[in-house]
């Protein structure tokens, strides 16, 4: 990795978060206002046939903090419960939803803010011991139950050890008041419906490979459930502070230092002036953005008809099209049509060198870099050579840089008379071809294509 | 004043003083001490006129890294003042006087389904409807988007297929990942021909590869690698043409500039930064730094004066090149989730996130507000283009689907 860490100092020396963390402790924030004593949700004990339901609270939407719709809140809530942070008591699925049924928050301890990575020995123990409890509402779920005698097969030489580790487990659960049964006994699924999702399920665990390397801090994560150390943690080391960080050397403060200077030297535009480009810009072109205006005859994924495209392909540009080239040099360059058109123009006022010279230094750039010697040469002689066929005018100091280039020719040898000309272009062959009767014709000329009644009736057929 | 570097407050000689950086004015209080008073006057307009990098030679050696960073740091300051002063109004205060987008009717019409794994790249074809896409199970499928057929498969001997690319001309593919590497399929009209035999190693990275694009030929790639460098390459020799260098970090994604004179484009790293290079010198001619996290994905606006970006700190933010600073921020507090990707629509009204928690978020470029949040995919979205004529915009995703949206 590139001078990687697990964290970085950011230039205020607080300490960076992994992207992970830096979502967990937004969770976390939602928890706790949620937790909240005075403005929080009430968590009850609810009274249901023979028994109490300890801490709980219902899954109506009024405690999300910050003002969003219920669609969203939903999705969000649905997020947080499939990323464990609470869970409804009677599902091993983790979504929420807006109706009766009952949530529980899960225990700090069990936040994948603790980087938890637990292994399969753990929940070959967790499965065998949910066996050794005779209370139906323990009973494994059918994908449960198939994980189970897969793991049994997996560690068949360790099972004994596993089945002693279970018993033990089992033991000490016991051992425990009931009503904190309950809730341990439910927090401890929901850990495990989170890292052992139902079959179907998102696995919110999976993390990006290009940002695991970064979030693997080996002395953080904990691998074991049942093993001998539980330091209980009450709170989520999502902020921790950072391992050190390579101090940058002479050289490379020197080249910052002529960075920022350059930045400095660098010609600034005012935001007013940026924001109004910035709006004219889209003003102009909303009447060509699809989402805006329809296209015509109709947007081909709506409509199922090509109509659009094939008008596109054809050489006869529509009246929108033309009206687009007037928007600026690069609009008709960018079009193949366009520059077809604009090269046409220029044929016949026999003033086509400069445009033929760009269009050529352009090639020369999208050639593999065997070719390029042999077509700088090429150009060369055709617009810049003594005597050359198709002179171009260019700058005297260009001319001379170009010379130079020549001789030990690059993709780039072009590069200065190619701005000049292009400049030139600009304000005069471009101008000229937009004043043009040439042009004019083109913008008033109706469209040859009228509606096509012919495709629009015939759905293709789609298969796949 | 030779006792300027200890304690002030401190009267008469105090032993084991600790060595403190020497401002530049103390400097010039020391040189003006020195001087004899004729040679004052010239003295100080010496200092004065002379380049940081000189001042520093007065200064002993081993303080020169401490100076250096000073330096530095004024020079960055100075920067960030310089940007404020032409901070006169916000883009979406200019914004008012231009109407309010009203409800769009967003929908997927085609859901590409044949990826056995995670989504995690796609590329249009100029041809508005043909699109590649990789996943995490190495495979590389090519799809007329339209139909919903698939046209082309091609299998990669790595998985994490992070990065794709449509030839312009059409007729082949870009792709790799975890490999370190990009390869180039051309892709055959008969389908019974075997791709990979055609491959062709095009770049070489010394970790694995972010993104990959063709320039405007089918002959140069650009590729953005974990490595921390991005690079230019010649198809056909396999040769570096450029690199560039300069993030202190993963390179996650790149987009090419849209103009057809230009010769730059963004990047974007898990350093926070994104980097406008220029390809034909290797320099990186401008730099922002405002995202608290991960820069996942870079995208020019259609004009190609600005750029946008989508972070992991669940923000995208919009960076003018010609103001030098960002001047929007497109965020709720309801976002928690970071945004893999971004692009623009045609006119650049709005820009298409596709986030972490599944959803896709549309939003008014110009004035700052959510507009759509779209719902349908079951995991990550993790990559989204515009179509290149506008009309749909694609998403990929870690629940094994692409979706074409309009």
């Amino acid at each position: 990795m590139a001078q990687t860490n697990s964290y970085r100092q950011s230039s205020n020396g607080v300490a960076d978060e992994s992207p992970n963390m830096l979502v967990y402790r937004k969770m976390e924030d939602v928890i706790a206002h949620m937790q909240d004593e005075t403005n929080g949700i009430p968590v009850r004990t609810v009274k249901s046939f023979l028994s109490k339901i300890p801490s709980v609270f219902s899954g109506k939407i009024h405690f999300f903090i910050v003002t969003v719709k219920r669609l969203e809140a939903l999705h969000l809530g649905t997020l947080m419960a499939a990323h464990g942070y609470f869970f409804p008591i009677s599902d091993h699925v983790l979504t929420l939803k807006d109706d009766g049924t009952f949530y529980r928050f899960q225990t700090p301890y069990f936040w994948p803010s603790n980087c938890w990575e637990p292994e399969n020995t753990d929940y070959a123990v967790y499965l065998c011991k949910r066996t050794m409890q005779n209370k139906a509402r323990l009973e494994l779920a059918d994908y449960e139950a198939e994980s189970l005698a897969r793991l049994q097969r997996a560690f068949a030489r360790k099972w004994e050890f596993i089945f002693m580790q279970a018993e033990a487990q089992a033991k000490v659960d016991k051992k425990r008041d009931k009503i904190e049964r309950k809730i341990l006994d439910s927090q401890e699924r929901a850990f495990w419906d989170v890292h052992r999702p139902v079959p179907g399920c998102v696995n919110t665990t999976e993390a990006d490979i290009k940002k695991s390397s970064r979030m693997k801090q080996p002395h953080k994560t904990r691998k074991s459930v049942y093993g001998l150390q539980n330091d209980i943690q009450s709170h989520s080391p999502a902020h921790t502070p950072a391992p050190e960080v390579k101090e940058p050397t002479e050289e490379e403060i020197r080249d910052q230092i002529q960075h920022w200077q350059a930045q400095l030297d660098r010609h600034r535009l005012k935001m007013s002036k940026v924001a109004e480009s910035l709006l004219s810009y889209t003003g102009q072109y909303v009447e060509y953005d699809p989402f805006f205006t329809s296209p015509e005859p109709s947007n081909p994924w709506i409509s199922d008809d090509i109509t659009v495209w094939e008008l596109e392909t054809s050489k006869e540009p529509g009246q929108q099209r033309v009206k687009r080239w007037g928007f600026g040099i690069n609009e008709v360059l960018k079009d193949p049509v366009g520059r077809e058109q604009f090269l046409k123009f220029l044929e016949s006022e026999f003033s086509s060198e400069n445009l033929r010279f760009w269009l050529a230094v352009q090639e020369v750039k999208k050639r593999p870099i065997r070719e390029v010697p042999t077509r700088v040469q090429e150009i060369w002689q055709e617009f810049l050579a003594p005597g050359a066929p198709s002179a171009i005018n260019v700058d005297s100091k260009s001319y001379d840089k170009t010379t130079q280039n020549v001789k030990d020719p690059g993709r780039y040898a072009f590069e200065d008379a190619q701005e000049h000309i292009y400049k030139l272009m600009k304000s005069d062959s471009y101008s000229r071809f937009l004043r043009s009767t040439f042009y004019q014709e083109l913008l008033q000329a109706k469209k040859k294509v009228n509606n096509c009644t012919y495709h629009c009736s015939n759905n293709p057929s789609r298969t796949g | 004043i030779l006792n300027s570097g200890c304690n002030n407050n401190v009267k008469g000689k105090v032993k084991g003083c600790e060595p403190r950086v020497l401002s530049l004015q103390n400097i010039l209080s020391l040189i003006l001490f020195l001087l004899p008073a004729s040679a004052l006057t010239t003295g100080i307009y010496m200092i004065f006129s002379t380049k940081p990098e000189m001042a520093t030679q007065e200064v002993q050696p081993n303080e020169t890294l401490t100076n250096l960073k000073a330096e530095s740091d004024t020079l960055k300051t100075k920067l960030e003042d310089e940007r404020a002063k032409l901070h006169d109004v916000e883009l979406h205060q200019v914004a008012e006087k231009v109407d309010g987008l009203g409800q769009f009717i967003m929908k997927t019409r085609r859901t590409l389904k044949g990826h056995g794994n995670k989504v995690l790249c796609m590329d249009w074809c100029k041809d508005k409807r043909r699109i590649v896409s990789s996943s995490q199970d190495g495979k590389v499928i090519v799809w007329d988007a339209f139909t919903t057929n698939k046209e082309h498969a091609v299998t990669m001997p790595c998985t994490w297929v992070m990065a794709c690319a449509y030839a312009p001309s059409g007729c082949a593919v870009a792709c790799g990942g975890l490999d370190n590497k990009c390869s180039v399929y051309p892709l055959s009209l008969d389908k019974n021909e075997n791709l990979a035999a055609k491959k062709k190693s095009v770049a070489m990275h010394t970790n694995y590869l972010s993104a990959c694009s063709f320039t405007n030929s089918d002959m140069q790639i650009l590729t953005s690698s974990g490595d921390g460098t991005c690079a230019l390459w010649d198809v056909e020799s396999g040769q570096l043409l450029q690199s560039f260098h300069g993030h202190a970090a993963d390179v996650l994604c790149l987009d090419l500039a849209p103009s057809e004179t230009g010769n730059t484009f963004v990047s974007g790293g898990c350093d926070k930064k994104a980097n406008v290079w220029d390809m034909r010198s290797g320099q990186c001619i401008q730099s922002f730094e405002t995202h608290e996290s991960d820069i996942n994905s870079v995208r020019y606006y259609p004009s190609g004066d600005a750029f946008a970006s989508g972070s992991d700190d669940a923000t995208c933010r919009l960076y003018d090149l010609r103001a030098d600073r960002e001047v929007a921020i497109y965020s709720k507090e309801s976002i928690i989730f970071g945004a893999s990707s971004v692009d623009f629509s045609l006119s650049g009204r709005l820009l298409f996130g596709g986030y972490n928690d599944y959803t896709i978020n549309v939003w008014d470029v110009l004035k700052g507000t959510r507009v759509s949040i779209l719902f349908g995919h079951e995991n990550r979205v993790s990559t989204l283009r515009l179509s290149p004529d506008g009309t749909a915009f694609c998403s990929g995703s870690w629940d094994h689907t692409l979706r074409i949206w309009a």
